[in-house]
Order: C-alpha cells, then sequence, then structure tokens
C-alpha cells in the first residue's frame, strides 16, 4: 500500500486532510502518518468525535454483515468454469494411474516437497489399495507445507464442503475434531484415479496435522478399518458406501485410531 | 484453470454474498447478483490473467452487475413497488440491538455509488485503490465517495436517534 498511496492520501510532513482522516479509520496509513494523525487527533477534540463516529459506522456495519459469512453458500451458485479444461478428466480416462503419475500431477501442480513423496514411495506396501497409497502421498506433500497446506481455508468451511461436494458429485463434509484437540485448517482438489479426490487437513495446537482424505469408489466390497504405515506416516482407512476413506498423520497408533473412530462416528451418520 | 484459481474465486463467494447483501438488503436479490456475477467470472477467467489482484477484479464485475441490476430496476418500476424493504416494526421494540438491526435501511437511503464506496472500504477491507480499480474511478472519487457516505450515515442514524426518542416519550 505504501508503494502506491493514492494522491489523495497526502503524505507524510504535509497538513492533515479529511482523506488522512479516512485512512486512519480505515487502517491504511503508513506508520509515520499514522503517527501524525494520532497527534493531531489529540489536539482535535472535534476531529476526534467525526472519526471516532466513522469507526463506529464501520464496526456497525461488520456486525451487521458478519452473519452472511458462515451461511451456507446456495446451491445455485456456480462453483467451476463450464466443463472443459478439467485435467483429472483426462487423467481419469487415461490406462492405468500409476500412483507415479499422480504423483507427476501433483508436481506439476507445484508445491510438492519431492523429498517427502520419494520417502513415501520407497516405504510402500504392497497390500494397501491404491486410494491408501495416494492418501499417504498426498499426505507427506501437503502436510508440511507451510505457505499453502490447503486451497481453501476452514474459516470457509461452508464454502469449501459445497466446493468439494459439487467437484466429487456426492456430499462431502468435513468431520468436526475440535473434540478431540483438532481444528480444520482446510481443504484441497486433488486428482484421483477415479476423479476428484477431496482432502481435508486439522491442525493440532502443537502443530501437529492429520489428513482425511476421500475419494469415492467403483461398487466394491466394504472394507473395514484396516491399519497401514508409510514411512512416518500412519494411516487408518477403510471403504464405506461407496467411498474411500484414509486419515493420516504423523502421531502414534492409539491417537489416530482415536480420530479415525470419531470421522467414522460423524461420517457414518 | 488450475484447481488454485478455482479455489481463489469460490473463497471469495462469502464475501460476494456480505457485499451483495449490503448493497440489496435483500438475500433474493443479492444472491441473484452473485451468482450473476460467478457466472461473468467463470467466463472470463482466462481474460484476467493475474493482471492485478483477484479480489478487485471480482469485486469489480459484482459493480457492473450491479449497475445492471438498477438500471433494469428503473426501466421497470412497477416491479420495485412491491419488493421494496418492509417497514419492519423495527421502533416497536426498542431493544438493545436497535442499532444493527434497522442498518439495513439506513443504508439503502445512501445512493448506490456511495453505499459500494462504504461497503467495500468498511467491511470487505478493500484499499482504496482496489475500490478505485473495482469500480473504475479515480482514487479522489473513491474518498469524496466515501467522505459523503459517511456524512450522510451520521446524519441518517442520528435522524433515526431522535425519532426513537420521540418514540420513547410518547
Amino acid at each position: 500500500m505504501t508503494d502506491n498511496t493514492p494522491h489523495s492520501v497526502p503524505g507524510t510532513g504535509s497538513p492533515i486532510t479529511e482523506a488522512d482522516l479516512h485512512a486512519w479509520v480505515d487502517q491504511q496509513l503508513s506508520l509515520p502518518r499514522r503517527a501524525e494523525v494520532d497527534a493531531y487527533l489529540a489536539a482535535h477534540p472535534d476531529a476526534r468525535l467525526r472519526v471516532e463516529q466513522w469507526k463506529q459506522q464501520n464496526r456497525l456495519l461488520r456486525e451487521w454483515l458478519a452473519p452472511v459469512m458462515s451461511e451456507p453458500v446456495p446451491i445455485r451458485m456456480p462453483l467451476q468454469a463450464e466443463r472443459r479444461a478439467i485435467p483429472w478428466r483426462g487423467l481419469a480416462a487415461g490406462v492405468a494411474i500409476a500412483v507415479a503419475s499422480a504423483s507427476i500431477a501433483w508436481m506439476a501442480r507445484g508445491q510438492v516437497d519431492t523429498r517427502s513423496a520419494k520417502a513415501v514411495f520407497t516405504a510402500q506396501a504392497d497390500t494397501m489399495p491404491l486410494f491408501a497409497r495416494q492418501a499417504a502421498v498426498a499426505h507427506a506433500v501437503y502436510s508440511p507445507d507451510a505457505r499453502r497446506p490447503v486451497e481453501i481455508g476452514g474459516d470457509q468451511e461452508q464454502a469449501l464442503v459445497t466446493w468439494l461436494t459439487k467437484r466429487l458429485g456426492a456430499e462431502v463434509k468435513a468431520p468436526g475434531l475440535h473434540a478431540l484437540g483438532y481444528e480444520l485448517v482446510g481443504g484441497r482438489l486433488l486428482p484421483g484415479d477415479s476423479g476428484p479426490v477431496a482432502q481435508f487437513m486439522y491442525g493440532a495446537a502443537d502443530g501437529q496435522r492429520l489428513t482425511l482424505y476421500i475419494t469415492r469408489q467403483g461398487a466394491g466390497p466394504e472394507a473395514s478399518f484396516r491399519y497401514g504405515q508409510e514411512g512416518k506416516v500412519n494411516q487408518f482407512y477403510w471403504v464405506d458406501k461407496n467411498f474411500g476413506y484414509a486419515v493420516s498423520g504423523e502421531v502414534d497408533r492409539n491417537e489416530l485410531m482415536r480420530v479415525s473412530q470419531e470421522v467414522y462416528r460423524q461420517l457414518d451418520n | 484453470m488450475r484447481a488454485q484459481d478455482e479455489a481463489n474465486i469460490v473463497a471469495c463467494i462469502p464475501s460476494l454474498r456480505r457485499y451483495a447483501r449490503g448493497l440489496t438488503a435483500n438475500r433474493e436479490r443479492a444472491d441473484d447478483l452473485v451468482q450473476d456475477t460467478l457466472e461473468r467470472a467463470w467466463s472470463r477467467f482466462s481474460l484476467w490473467q493475474k493482471r492485478g489482484e483477484l479480489r478487485a477484479w471480482i469485486f469489480g464485475i459484482m459493480h457492473n452487475q450491479f449497475v445492471d441490476q438498477l438500471r433494469a430496476q428503473r426501466s421497470r418500476p412497477e416491479d420495485s413497488a412491491g419488493d421494496d424493504l418492509p417497514e419492519q416494526s423495527a421502533r416497536a421494540t426498542q431493544a438493545d440491538r436497535l442499532e444493527v438491526r434497522d442498518l439495513d435501511r439506513l443504508l439503502q437511503r445512501l445512493p448506490p455509488d456511495q453505499r459500494e464506496v462504504l461497503l467495500l472500504v468498511s467491511v470487505e477491507e478493500l484499499s482504496y485503490q482496489e475500490v478505485a480499480i473495482s469500480l473504475g474511478v479515480p482514487i479522489g472519487t473513491v474518498m469524496s465517495r466515501l467522505s459523503r457516505a459517511r456524512e450522510r450515515l451520521s446524519a441518517v442514524m442520528e435522524d433515526r436517534e431522535v425519532a426513537g426518542r420521540l418514540q420513547r416519550v410518547k
């Protein structure tokens, strides 16, 4: 903001204008200028009164409109461009999609920590279903990402859930894990072997991250809880009502079990 | 379109709805506005090509849609008669939250261009520069609209307080 300070808001040293007073209220002043306006307001009670009134207006307007932010997004909202350039359509049409190719797709989309991805690959167990292995890779790739672990943050939970629901073509929910000490960080959409996949990320106060991976599965047998380990990533996964679920994290097995059971309980309803 | 771009637009939806609600004070009309804005945003996304802040761009699209909506309303005055904001029984219950409760009505008494600037600045917290880009006007115009909006809102709020006091006296 300091780069292109509008000419209507004068720079340091010049007389205080009404534009300065507005910018003071809206927190759009540079620190030095702000200090100058502070001094001016201390000496001019009438101006002080005006800015307090404006601040009060800001507060009231925000308060009035705040509830809209947490309303569910109406279903009629278009949440994606017209279907034409969706990368995973091509992927899904491909022959056999190995974990490797999916991970290349991730790498192509950037933000990949190749080392952790490799660590997961080398430790892979052959017995795990494909989706569980992909979930472990996705966990290893995104959970250490400090900058952008998710595409949509947990503060936009309604928008996130509506978006993922539309893209997966089935209702997707983000289980609430607050009682277990985990808050929703957010989520992202990933390419999977049978279309888009949802990943929710949760964080604990100590920085520990867990991910929940949800993918549509073709008609197949349901599978109860299974435990798997990929390098440092522990995992519980199961298949229920044509969805595959995997809860991954670098926490011990008991802790992960506790979380997975809660996830299962909430999603089963 | 990359999933990240798509997600960025989706993440704007709650703010777009909030802004539209403030502009129209009518849920249906606000969501019509958001829907039109999103449709346009999706179809034009390739033209945007990151030439600036996504929010300023998308709020700019909403501005154009809003202006179109107003124009359409003016040409069909008979339609707007029925969907005026109900004269709420706000005065009947002089509760503590009076201030927030009939703010929607008070805000609608501001001219649309002032309402836009006030909401973008105070609720959406856009910088003056971003507001100028969104609305396609010079920054000086943003400042003068903001100034008039605040003055006007103070005036109508004061009126209401006077009205409220008279009501209590009765």
